[in-house]
């Protein structure tokens, strides 16, 4: 029984179970509700989670548990001189055993007589029925595939039949504790919560995984290279070993990439900032409510846009539109009709990620803006001021806090950004101050070390995580802080 | 529903004419918030130099009429003014009139203490910054100075005026609010039930602070307590459901008013 029918069937009785949790406690009521502690609704539910939910947990166990088991069982039976051979050899074997095992189904009963007995090329045979081996098949293959496809078949069966008394007894179990006044409600509401807690758990169990596994990988890398050559080197020249070798190293120096990606960051938010809070003031003070429900929703759009989607912007127009144009204005001053910025640069990179960082920009600084108090505008104004006369030295004053919160959280966005930077700043991992020649960032280098068919061996592909490891922390502490700063701002007024 | 008469209207017109002269004149003044009326042509004289009060029942327009007299209802949406407000003989809602010069000459406290997030200091100056009334350092040091001896709040705070203005207690920030307003010299105050917010003590000496300022300013108070507008006021507005019910000398008001209504919301019959 495969394990989606068998899901299936045990939601099946869970549907089953729920009708009957409800229809005994509505005997049990004789159809008197406010005898019932807890509406019918709720017994069916009683009923048909402790149906479903013990069944489904021992299925995911056993679906766990059940490959482990059985193939230390198949290692174990392996002959010596497999086993004598290492731990690689080993794996080798058994990942053969495993296809051999589909490949076995495939196979008349004569053809596995003629295999075992090596009167026929197990490698050849498997191959004219469509499963590929790695290497060449030994004999002892198919009788170890053949122990495999059995103990698979048993545990399966096993399984099925285990699940499915699980999910009765269950079921039947909650059934004999239902009364009148039983509390399938309060049950029911400790479950639910149950279930929330194991869904935020695993929101951030996975982020602390992520964190460990960086970790790890980037202690790999530090431990071939060290962490100040790496975090104060202004070399990046990590020079591609090929795989398995291990003498050529690079020099990994994190400088010329941190200085691009704070340049680039930098370049973007010169743009963005003046026209997001611009904008955020105009919606916040002087925008008609209507305009306002029109407008706010319009430039949140912008925010919606993938990437991706300003990297060909950037890669497509911005950047042959400034070097046509710088060309041209060099044409026009000296006569010399050369092109001074690149289409790579720093200033394509960052005028594109403004252009994607005014939404951030506007719309959190609107939020702040309009949480500034109504007072504290109506006192301004009723004191003879004008609008823009109150924004500059009441309202902006009184938001600055919470206004600085949000441009860290934009800049912590301008950081960790990838796309955008892949297409529209170059590779080029040089320190330099021109805006107008290409520079790279830490998340281009990443994906550039992780592009290709790769083993995680070598420092020129571990240090992928270092970088991530090290934008993680920048970009970590900058919301930390925004939000420390936010926070502190919303005290002020409550 | 015109509560007074023409007749009525013209003759307590020329009475006051004789007595006190009127700083403003609110005419068949009527209100709309969107499609709902909120003031029904109401005709209430304000008196130079002297404290008027207005009271009635919450939702009567007695704070809406207050923010007509400085146009602060134009910063809400979809609200409409119609008939005809003077300031001096001014039509405050003629369009050649420029509204910040306006408020600064009618003045405004509001309900609730609403200093700036700045040092007193800066609060008090705030109005003569913008409004250009002071040039040196000296000249804004004076005017801080006699601003909050007026509000009666020097003496408490001359040691720190750099001190931010959010850190006073809730009477002290109305009457910085109130020296912030007096800093401009505005011809008129208007208050919105400046003591709602506060204790009994910070209220009686923001009641004080009123009876001083009435040689200097004329004043309109909103009040919810009839004490209060017994107390500080020389002449008192009755509203009720948008209508100016009666408007009377306090005195009178309070021991033999006209109108039925009036009586029965001072004796604490409804509202």
């Amino acid at each position: 029984m495969s394990t989606s029918l068998l899901l299936l069937i045990i939601l099946l009785i869970g549907f089953v179970a729920y009708f009957a949790g409800r229809a005994r406690s509505l005997a049990l009521s004789g159809h008197k509700l406010a005898t019932l502690h807890s509406l019918p609704g709720y017994h069916g539910s009683y009923v048909a989670i402790w149906a479903v939910l013990p069944a489904v947990l021992v299925l995911g166990a056993w679906l766990i548990a059940s490959p482990l088991y059985i193939d230390s069982a198949v290692r174990s039976a392996l002959p010596d001189t497999v086993q004598s051979q290492g731990e690689a050899t080993v794996q080798l074997a058994l990942g053969q055993v495993k296809a051999v095992a589909t490949g076995l189904d495939r196979l008349s009963a004569t053809e596995i007589e003629a295999v075992k007995d090596g009167s026929a090329n197990l490698r050849e045979a498997l191959a004219a029925k469509g499963v590929a081996l790695a290497g060449e098949g030994q004999p002892f293959m198919v009788e170890a595939a053949q122990q495999f496809n059995a103990m698979r078949g048993y545990s399966r069966w096993l399984m099925s039949a285990v699940v499915l008394l699980v999910a009765v007894v269950g079921g039947l179990y909650a059934m004999r504790n239902l009364t009148a006044r039983f509390r399938a409600r309060n049950q029911v509401e400790r479950v639910m919560l149950g279930s929330l807690v194991v869904a935020s758990s695993i929101a951030i169990l996975t982020t602390i995984g992520i964190i460990g596994s960086m970790l790890s990988e980037a202690g790999r890398f530090f431990s071939m290279v060290s962490p100040a050559e790496f975090f104060f080197g202004t070399v990046w020249d990590p020079r591609f070993a090929a795989a398995g070798s291990e003498d050529a190293s690079g020099q990994f120096g994190l400088l010329p990439l941190l200085g691009g990606t704070l340049y680039i960051a930098f370049v973007a938010m010169l743009f963005a900032v003046p026209i997001g809070l611009f904008a955020a003031i105009y919606m916040a003070e002087y925008a008609s409510p209507r305009l306002r429900s029109i407008a706010k929703p319009l430039l949140e759009v912008l925010a919606g846009i993938p990437t991706i989607v300003y990297g060909f912007f950037a890669l497509v127009t911005v950047g042959p539109f400034l070097r046509d144009i710088s060309a041209q204005l060099n044409g026009l001053l000296t006569g010399n009709y050369q092109n001074f910025i690149q289409a790579q640069s720093v200033l394509t990179a960052g005028i594109v990620m403004g252009i994607m960082l005014i939404p951030f920009v506007s719309s959190l600084s609107d939020d702040i803006i309009t949480q500034v108090p109504r007072a504290l505008r109506d006192g301004s104004l009723g004191l003879g001021a004008t609008r823009s006369e109150t924004v500059k030295r009441v309202i902006l004053p009184a938001a600055l806090p919470g206004i600085v919160g949000a441009l860290l959280l934009t800049a912590s966005r301008a950081v960790g950004e990838t796309m955008i930077v892949v297409l529209a700043a170059g590779v080029a991992a040089r320190m330099q101050l021109n805006p107008f020649e290409p520079m790279t960032t830490v998340t281009v280098k990443i994906v550039h070390q992780l592009t290709g068919d790769l083993e995680f061996t070598s420092p020129q592909t571990l240090v992928a995580f270092a970088l991530g490891i090290t934008l993680f922390v920048i970009t970590l502490g900058l919301n930390i802080y925004a939000l420390y700063i936010v926070r502190k701002y919303r005290e002020q007024y409550e | 529903m015109n509560i007074m008469s023409e007749a009525a209207v013209e003759k307590a017109l020329d009475q006051k004419m004789n007595t006190v002269p009127l700083k403003m004149i609110g005419k068949d003044v009527s209100v709309y918030y969107g499609e709902k009326r909120a003031l029904f042509d109401v005709n209430l004289n304000i008196r130079e130099n002297t404290v008027t009060a207005l009271i009635g029942p919450s939702g009567c327009g007695k704070s809406t009429f207050l923010r007509t007299l400085n146009r602060m209802n134009d910063t809400i949406e979809n609200c409409r003014v119609t008939g005809r407000i003077t300031l001096d003989e001014d039509d405050i809602y003629d369009p050649s009139i420029d509204v910040v010069e306006l408020r600064a000459r009618v003045g405004m406290v509001f309900q609730k203490p609403n200093p700036f997030p700045k040092s007193i200091y800066e609060n008090v100056s705030y109005g003569p910054r913008i409004h250009g009334l002071a040039r040196t350092k000296a000249d804004f040091d004076e005017i801080v100075e006699t601003s909050l001896q007026k509000a009666g709040l020097w003496n408490e705070v001359k040691d720190r005026l750099q001190e931010p203005g959010t850190g006073l207690s809730g009477g002290q920030q109305q009457r910085l609010c109130i020296a912030r307003a007096v800093a401009v010299s505005p011809e008129v105050i208007l208050m919105d039930e400046p003591c709602s917010a506060l204790d009994p003590i910070a209220t009686a000496k923001v009641e004080e602070l009123i009876h001083e300022l009435r040689a200097n300013f004329t004043i309109v108070i909103v009040t919810h307590s009839m004490q209060q507008a017994a107390r500080v006021s020389q002449r008192t507005a009755m509203f009720h459901l948008g209508n100016l019910v009666e408007e009377n000398d306090t005195d009178k008001m309070f021991t033999n008013p006209d109108d039925q209504r009036t009586q029965d919301y001072i004796m604490g019959r409804f509202g």
